[in-house]
């Protein structure tokens, strides 16, 4: 099978086409990030609290904004995520996020939710406090099956894996273990135990002063990152081969943050990484079409540069779009089943490979071009680098 | 040829089996399933367990302004025995590397110069406003207790964290931000519990109490029992109010009797009358000596019978009379639980901490979200995976099922590496496995498409072959290199699972170029071994 043969688009000859579709986006971006969404950073640079609730029925927003309030909880802002899910998370802004005392937002909203405490015993919802040593130390002193402490130690895993692996972390009422351990067992949980209609899943919290850092690190990743392939490029073929490739991939980054930005999607950590990989992939592309570009321009000396790149272009064109297709499906498969918490992460990644690839041919290539086109009007002679890899000396090939 | 095809596939194989059992580890012969061993081999990081992490600063100015006091004591000290008047001696609130001397006479100056060279050589001596000397303590000295103050909090944290049986728990300097600790505490089930052990100074100090220990219920009223003057030498401290009880504050003495690094070792009892649970704890001989002789002085049927005051963490716990002597032993008592005189006992055995600390950041993944992002990520890798190798089959035909056996064997490979280096697995890690057999593919690709080439400008099978890796050799190499350049800044740059993805991708593309390259090329040729001349490739 083959979907592509002996392929000869003039990729050059659109150039202005591809000019105009990278600075529609590019600017869309830019305008968004200046005067609309801003850059959405994530509560991981920006600061502030993050706590993700599991309901066990269809969460009410307008009661818990109500029970919010009630808490002095002015700004909390609560979002549902997924329908079904009966999940929410309640973002808190820096303000409420001290470093003197960094739980006491999440502390507030978990208070707040709680509305119906049953004095003298313990929720078995909350993962916080309540995990295998409370509930096993909680049937060691009441001892229903006057059993050894091992039998004691296998059900309160056995509790602990229904609410964590079995009913996501919330547990409906104390009945529902009804069968899953002894009935002795279960009355002797009663007594030390209630259940609320919620549960913590995660919970993030990040004060001011790591904020900060973390940003400066992102920034300083990016940028070294870029500088380092740059050198690479440099070293490998010729410093306008780097400053293309380096061009274009800063291109993809700026036209995916301003996607998140357009869509106003929050840039946490792992969408950064996210950013890194991409940086890596539309390089990558971008290799593969300036070394046959290379290997060309020792091949084909009679033809213009631009007619040797659109060639390269032609020739790698099968390859291209079979692999950036190949990846797309995993990074698909990742961004539908891999769950709520990879959701910024294969965003990037979805966008990112669309316009990496995208880049690799409208960007780097014609940039190339109409540098080596521009120096040779300037200085008058038809040069254009051959890039060398090896080779001490530079050799240059009359055009 | 065929000797040396066999030497590769012989190669290939023993990797093979090197990295099987990297995976799978010794459990594999256990006979407790493949899951298992796996999850023996692999460990999985704190987003997928549930756990948490937590970056705490070190208030390392806490124990500068300890030396500072320990300083300004010793000084009037020695001021008091060479008989030289002062006003005032004591460290800046805002600057406690600096201690401040006043209303020392202009005639006692190089005394007190020949004090502070000989007692205190870690300060400088400076001249300062109004007739006042200020003490600085010598850069090198603060930048070493700063140091030591780090290193000891990460100490006692560790022995914290050990006593409560976590496994595999991470502590360490955070390289993010001057004198942080970053802390992660996989497979932690009460995080919350955990937390305040950690952050729980465990500093106990036996004051004396002034006024025979009573509370006044506001720090107005413990002022205005002394017409509005303390006493020298003295502080107010909050109590600890226990159940049932209004709060209330102190006067205490402002030195401590016996601080902290004197405690030997403690231990959780119970009272012998009333059953109550209390706090056992011994002293260290040097400081069992000072101890008697307070409350020798201080005892009931003393000259100057005065209370004993028991502070934890800067608040008063119980400030009862004084019965006799006591050298190296005393008991807290003041209303705990079987289990909150446990952890108090352990505090005090494993050491205060030399600073306080504040929690910078806590990221807190509870159990049920682990287990569901497990599940979705393997959702997603294997249909990822299944996808790309089906439509390699597709595409390719026989070159095909090379690709895919090359795929298979480079995720045994990336997995045997994690197993070997005990790396752990992170959810944005999956995802760097996900991503490697997407990229992995491209080296294939690269290679295929070169072959298809030269066939179609009429090469030979194997000419063609031979060509086409070749060929594409520079450039996979080229791309390698780049991509494991961005991955190694995000192995050295990133923290926690951002690092992993960084880690699982290193090995995946290291895997790759021998998968792709080496291991694709000796199945070729064996295939085109056992071809006749002539024909065709299935590609």
């Amino acid at each position: 099978m083959e979907f592509f043969r002996n392929t000869n688009i003039d990729f050059l000859g659109k150039k202005w086409y591809f000019l105009s579709f990278s600075l529609v986006f590019s600017v869309a971006g830019i305008l968004s990030m200046m005067f609309w969404h801003g850059i959405p950073l994530g509560v991981d640079f920006r600061g502030g609290t993050l706590v993700y609730v599991k309901f066990v029925n269809a969460p009410n927003i307008p009661a818990i904004r109500s029970e919010l309030d009630k808490a002095g909880l002015h700004n909390a802002v609560i979002q549902s995520l997924e329908a079904g899910s009966n999940e929410v998370v309640i973002k808190l802004d820096l303000k409420e996020t001290s470093e003197a005392d960094l739980s006491k937002g999440k502390n507030q909203i978990i208070n707040a939710l709680e509305t119906n405490p049953v004095p003298g015993k313990q929720n078995i919802n909350n993962s916080d406090r309540i995990g295998f040593a409370a509930v096993r130390n909680a049937l060691l002193a009441s001892d229903p099956l006057h059993a050894e402490p091992a039998e004691y130690d296998r059900l309160a895993r056995r509790v602990l894996d229904f609410r964590d692996k079995e009913h996501s972390g919330v547990i409906k009422s104390m009945d529902d273990l009804k069968g899953v351990v002894p009935d002795p067992v279960l009355n002797a949980l009663k007594q030390s135990f209630y259940t609320s209609d919620f549960g913590v899943r995660s919970a993030d919290i990040v004060g001011p002063q790591v904020g900060g850092q973390l940003k400066k690190q992102a920034t300083l990743a990016v940028g070294f990152s870029l500088l380092a392939m740059l050198v690479y490029l440099w070293f490998r073929f010729e410093l306008i081969y780097g400053v293309a490739a380096v061009v274009a991939v800063f291109h993809d980054t700026l036209i995916t943050v301003g996607a998140f930005s357009l869509t106003n999607q929050e840039i946490t950590l792992t969408v950064i990484a996210a950013i890194l990989t991409l940086v890596g992939y539309s390089m990558n592309d971008t290799i593969v079409v300036f070394d046959r570009i290379r290997e060309n321009v020792k091949l084909m000396r009679r033809e213009s540069l631009a007619e040797i790149v659109n060639k390269s272009i032609n020739q790698t064109l099968s390859r291209t779009i079979l692999t950036s297709g190949l990846t797309f499906l995993t990074v698909l498969s990742l961004y539908l089943f891999g769950g709520e918490v990879l959701h910024g992460f294969s965003f990037a990644l979805v966008v990112g490979i669309i316009i990496g690839t995208y880049s690799s041919i409208a960007v780097a290539a014609p940039m190339l071009v109409a540098y080596t086109e521009w120096r040779s009007k300037k200085s008058g002679r038809g040069a254009i680098p051959l890039p060398t890899p090896g080779a001490k000396g530079k050799v240059r090939v009359k055009v | 040829m065929q000797k040396n095809l066999l030497l590769k596939t012989g190669i290939i194989v023993a990797i093979l089996l090197i990295f099987v059992y990297g995976m799978l580890g010794p459990k594999l012969f256990s006979g407790e399933g493949l899951k298992a061993a796996l999850l023996d081999r692999v460990h999985l990081g704190l987003d997928l367990k549930g756990g948490t992490h937590l970056i705490l600063q070190v208030m390392v100015n806490d124990a500068v302004g300890a030396q500072s006091d320990h300083a300004s004591e010793l000084l009037k000290d020695e001021l008091q025995k060479a008989k030289i008047a002062y006003a005032d001696i004591g460290k800046l609130d805002n600057q406690p590397e600096k201690v401040v001397i006043k209303g020392v006479p202009v005639d006692a100056v190089s005394t007190l110069r020949g004090i502070i060279r000989d007692r205190l050589p870690e300060y400088d001596m400076s001249a300062g406003t109004d007739n006042s000397w200020v003490l600085t303590m010598k850069p090198q000295v603060l930048a070493d207790l700063k140091d030591r103050t780090l290193e000891q909090s990460i100490e006692a944290i560790r022995t914290r964290v050990d006593s409560l049986g976590v496994s595999e728990p991470l502590i360490q300097k955070n390289g993010l931000g001057d004198n942080q600790i970053l802390v992660q505490l996989p497979g932690v089930d009460d995080p919350g519990r955990v937390k305040d052990i950690i952050q729980s100074t465990a500093r106990l100090e036996l004051r004396e109490a002034l006024d025979h220990g009573t509370s006044y219920p506001t720090e107005q009223a413990a002022l205005q029992a002394h017409g509005g003057i303390l006493p020298a030498n003295s502080v107010i401290m909050q109590r600890r109010p226990r159940k049932g009880e209004e709060e209330g504050f102190i006067i205490v003495s402002r030195i401590p009797v016996v601080s902290g690094t004197d405690i030997r070792s403690a231990d959780p009892g119970n009272k012998s009358d009333t059953n109550e649970p209390i706090v056992n704890f011994y002293l260290t001989a040097a400081a069992g000596k000072k101890f008697a002789a307070f409350t020798g002085a201080h005892s009931k049927d003393s000259a100057d019978p005065s209370n004993l005051a028991i502070v934890l963490d800067n608040r008063v716990i119980t400030a009862p009379s004084i019965n006799g002597q006591i050298s190296d032993s005393g008991i807290i008592e003041g209303g705990f639980t079987e289990e909150s005189a446990k952890d108090l006992a352990m505090l005090l055995r494993s050491g205060a901490l030399p600073a306080s600390l504040h929690y910078l950041t806590e990221r807190t993944v509870g159990p049920s979200l682990g287990a569901d992002s497990i599940k979705a990520g393997v959702k997603a890798a294997i249909a990822g995976m299944t996808a790309v190798l089906i439509f390699m089959l597709i595409y390719y035909r026989g070159a095909g099922v090379n690709a895919d056996l090359a795929l298979i064997l480079n995720l045994v490979i990336l997995l045997g590496f994690m197993g070997f280096f005990g790396a752990v697995l992170t959810l944005p890690g999956i995802a760097g496995v996900i991503l490697t057999v997407g990229m992995g593919v491209d080296s294939n690709v690269l290679i295929f498409e070169r072959i298809r080439e030269e066939l179609r400008n009429g090469k030979a099978a194997a000419a063609a072959v031979d060509q086409g890796f070749d060929r594409a050799w520079t450039t996979i190499l080229d791309t390698h290199v780049t991509t494991i350049v961005s991955a190694l800044i995000l192995f050295f740059v990133g923290t926690g699972p951002v690092s992993g993805f960084g880690l699982t991708l290193i090995f995946g593309l290291l895997a790759n170029l021998f998968t792709a390259v080496f291991v694709s090329r000796v199945i070729f040729d064996a295939v085109l071994s056992r071809k006749g001349r002539g024909e065709a490739l299935s590609i």
